[in-house]
């Protein structure tokens, strides 16, 4: 008795599931599979229901239009990056890559999950993996036989143009610290190695201390006049930026992408006004066509990574229609091609305009929302704001 | 002589200043642990989570004040809520000693019986306070926030360098000097202090003239938790409250003790400011201060710093180590861990 009970509920659940998780599901075998690998707990879990969201608004859009390889359907599959546990990750992954069959994975998001995956799970079964947001330059030369792509930009390339950003502003004698991890310690060199002017002092800062004033006395005692502050906002960065104001030792900062945010001027203050950054994004046609469809299909596109998080799906799908097969090799092989030039540039929004170019034989050059253009190994050469703290908002100065 | 004044501003707000305030926030703490070692004999490993735990009931005083609007503005509203937060952990202490330490002093176990008790303690106040209030920084100072804003000071004496007093660093130097003679004036004059002092010298002693040793311990605990909460709240003012940074101020505040001679309360308070001086004047880089006390052609060119602030506290443990291999009693003769 108790057996049929938990069989009928087993059925009953599984029912529910197959109606609530997969409507575009129908039973002619019309229906792909993608993974969508995401830290759906854990440190970014706010930021991941709107990258998913994205991701599968592409999905959707590719579905709809009837137009993939003679009307087949993409369905989404979730899985739990987690952020952090590699274990974790990769036992999602696999269950992805095995059990549920998918063709390919859209994932995951942090650096750390992301590299695990890729080589224990994408790499060695041949499944072609686009992340939207991990952003480590150590990706770049992960031994990935061509399977991981990824829609962010490494951030050795952040580093560049915030040299290019001083240079243009003539900014030439900076104090530099950062955070001491992987993520500040590669921003700090890429930015050394391309700043052609002078670096007093580069000084690393632990997170989570409570006091910061000895590290900002040591960057001050260089005369420098320019803090340049690699760090997280709700973090030792934070605490550098307010002992600094509060000492008077600097009072002109420059930002990356992990101190910008709105909660950094609320902590701070009226201090911040004049402060610049960079954040890996652009205000293109292409990024305001995104706003606008997601806005219509009830999806929140403005945020971190979400036009990467649509851009990364659309590849696959375009990768598919351009190969004429749903194989994972083939999928792989056509990546490079629709991202790159030449052919008919695509914009958010004209996904089914794309499937039936390459239907018909021709060729596209993926833009979407984040200006597509992919590197020799498969990540985005990347588009910044450059940011200026104006009347207590960051406000888009220049897009590099 | 105009550079001579730059140099001497410059040291006051990136090393005097930062120093003595840190230096009174480490010597309360100190003062607490040399008590309680030189009451119960046993160096007392809760003692940095004391001040946190403390300091969190602090914080929730303030949080439940602020939102009732009651305020001493331009002071901060902690000051207000700091007799509740010792009174808070002045219960909680005197509950962990008589749940804990009273069965071992019934039983005369030696010292480190009691040390690890203590690493016990600690361990539940650290998960105590992060069940209450959680791992992350909290944000609790309000008032005014500067004594001295070092555009002002500019403007006031045309000077190149500035110099900046946080009303939370003068704060933290004169409610220390009140604490510190008020509790010299106790232990000097009072005759529960008196009863202390005794039972600290020679226990055996004391016993005999009739002092209570429960009536002892008692105030040992209430004069511990009392600095613990001060210390903390102040800490947490003048920089910022986060659990763990509190767990990590235990080796400063160990170094001051044993330093200065620990169950020697002077000592702890000499020690503090050595350790403290000793943290800031070391990890500065002294470039621009050189540059203005220098003639032109010795001007550095490095930035002429001892030690990395990464190994700011490499520098309690050096303290530590060579005062333990020379003078394992201290400056002032405490006793020998």
């Amino acid at each position: 008795m108790m057996k049929l009970t938990f069989k009928t509920f087993a059925a009953a659940t599984l029912a529910v599931f197959c109606i609530a998780g997969a409507p575009a599901l129908k039973a002619d075998g019309h229906a792909v599979k993608i993974g969508v690998i995401l830290g759906f707990t854990g440190p970014i879990e706010s930021l991941t229901p709107d990258m998913a969201a994205s991701a599968e608004l592409a999905m959707k859009e590719v579905s709809d239009s009837g137009a993939l390889l003679g009307g087949k359907k993409l369905t989404p599959v979730r899985a739990d990056s987690t952020c952090i546990d590699a274990a974790a990750a990769t036992a999602a992954a696999e269950r992805l890559v095995s059990a549920d069959s998918v063709n390919a994975i859209f994932g995951a998001d942090c650096s750390g999950v992301t590299t695990a995956i890729a080589n224990n799970v994408a790499v060695p079964n041949g499944v072609v993996m686009i992340s939207p947001s991990a952003t480590s330059p150590a990706l770049t030369s992960i031994e990935d036989k061509g399977y991981f792509f990824r829609t962010a930009p490494s951030d050795a390339r952040q580093g560049e143009v915030l040299a290019k950003v001083l240079k243009s502003r003539g900014i030439s004698n900076v104090a530099v610290t950062y955070t001491n991890n992987d993520y500040g310690k590669g921003l700090a060199s890429s930015f050394s190695s391309a700043f052609e002017g002078k670096i007093e002092i580069s000084a690393a800062h632990e997170d989570g201390k409570g006091d910061y004033s000895a590290e900002v006395a040591a960057l001050a005692a260089t005369g420098s006049e320019h803090l340049v502050v690699f760090g997280y906002l709700d973090q030792g960065g934070k605490g550098i930026i307010q002992a600094s104001l509060d000492t008077g030792a600097f009072s002109n900062f420059i930002l990356a992408d992990g101190m910008i945010g709105e909660s950094l001027i609320e902590a701070i203050g009226d201090g911040l006004n004049g402060t610049i950054g960079t954040l890996p994004g652009s205000e293109s046609e292409g990024a305001q066509m995104f706003l606008a469809h997601a806005k219509a299909n009830g999806v929140n596109g403005d945020g971190p990574f979400r036009g990467e998080s649509y851009d990364a799906a659309a590849l696959i799908a375009l990768a598919m229609q351009a190969s004429g097969s749903t194989d994972r090799a083939a999928i792989q092989s056509k990546i490079m091609d629709v991202a790159n030039a030449p052919g008919e540039i695509i914009l958010p929004g004209q996904l089914a305009k794309a499937l039936n170019i390459l239907a018909d034989g021709g060729a596209v050059n993926y833009e979407g929302a984040t200006n597509v253009e992919f590197t020799d190994v498969g990540e985005a050469f990347g588009s910044y704001k450059e940011l200026e703290v104006k009347n207590g908002k960051f406000t888009t100065v220049k897009v590099h | 002589m105009t550079d001579a004044a730059n140099a001497l501003v410059l040291f006051s707000n990136f090393v005097l200043i930062p120093g003595l305030t840190y230096g009174s926030q480490l010597a309360l703490g100190a003062l607490g642990v040399t008590l309680i070692f030189g009451i119960l004999r046993f160096a007392n490993f809760a003692h940095g989570d004391l001040m946190a735990l403390g300091t969190m009931f602090v914080i929730l005083v303030t949080w439940w004040f602020q939102d009732l609007g009651i305020s001493i503005n331009p002071l901060p509203t902690a000051l207000l809520a700091l007799p509740f937060g010792i009174i808070a952990a002045v219960i909680v202490s005197i509950l962990i000693d008589k749940s804990v330490y009273k069965f071992y002093r019934k039983r005369k176990s030696p010292p480190v019986v009691f040390l690890i008790a203590s690493i016990g303690v600690m361990f539940i106040l650290n998960g105590l306070v992060r069940f209450i209030i959680g791992p992350n920084d909290q944000k609790f100072d309000d008032g005014a926030r500067f004594l001295l804003k070092f555009q002002d000071f500019k403007i006031l004496t045309g000077l190149k360098e500035g110099l900046a007093i946080k009303l939370s660093q003068g704060l933290t130097v004169i409610v220390a000097i009140v604490v510190v003679t008020a509790l010299f004036l106790f232990l000097q004059k009072s005759r529960a202090g008196k009863a202390m002092r005794a039972y600290s010298d020679n226990v055996d002693l004391a016993l005999l003239s009739g002092i209570e040793p429960e009536k002892v311990v008692f105030y040992a605990w209430l004069i511990a938790g009392t600095l613990a909460v001060i210390a903390g709240s102040l800490y947490g003012l003048d920089k910022s409250f986060k659990p763990f940074t509190y767990f990590s101020l235990l080796l400063p505040i160990f170094a001051s003790a044993i330093l200065g001679g620990i169950g020697h309360p002077l000592g702890a308070i000499i020690g503090a400011y050595t350790v403290a001086f000793s943290e800031v004047t070391i990890t500065y880089a002294y470039k621009k201060f050189l540059k203005y006390i220098l003639p032109e052609k010795w001007e550095p060119d490095h930035l002429v710093q001892l030690l990395s602030t990464d190994y700011k506290f490499a520098v309690s443990f050096i303290i530590l180590v060579v005062v333990l291999l020379i003078r394992p009693t201290g400056i002032f003769k405490g006793r020998v861990i």
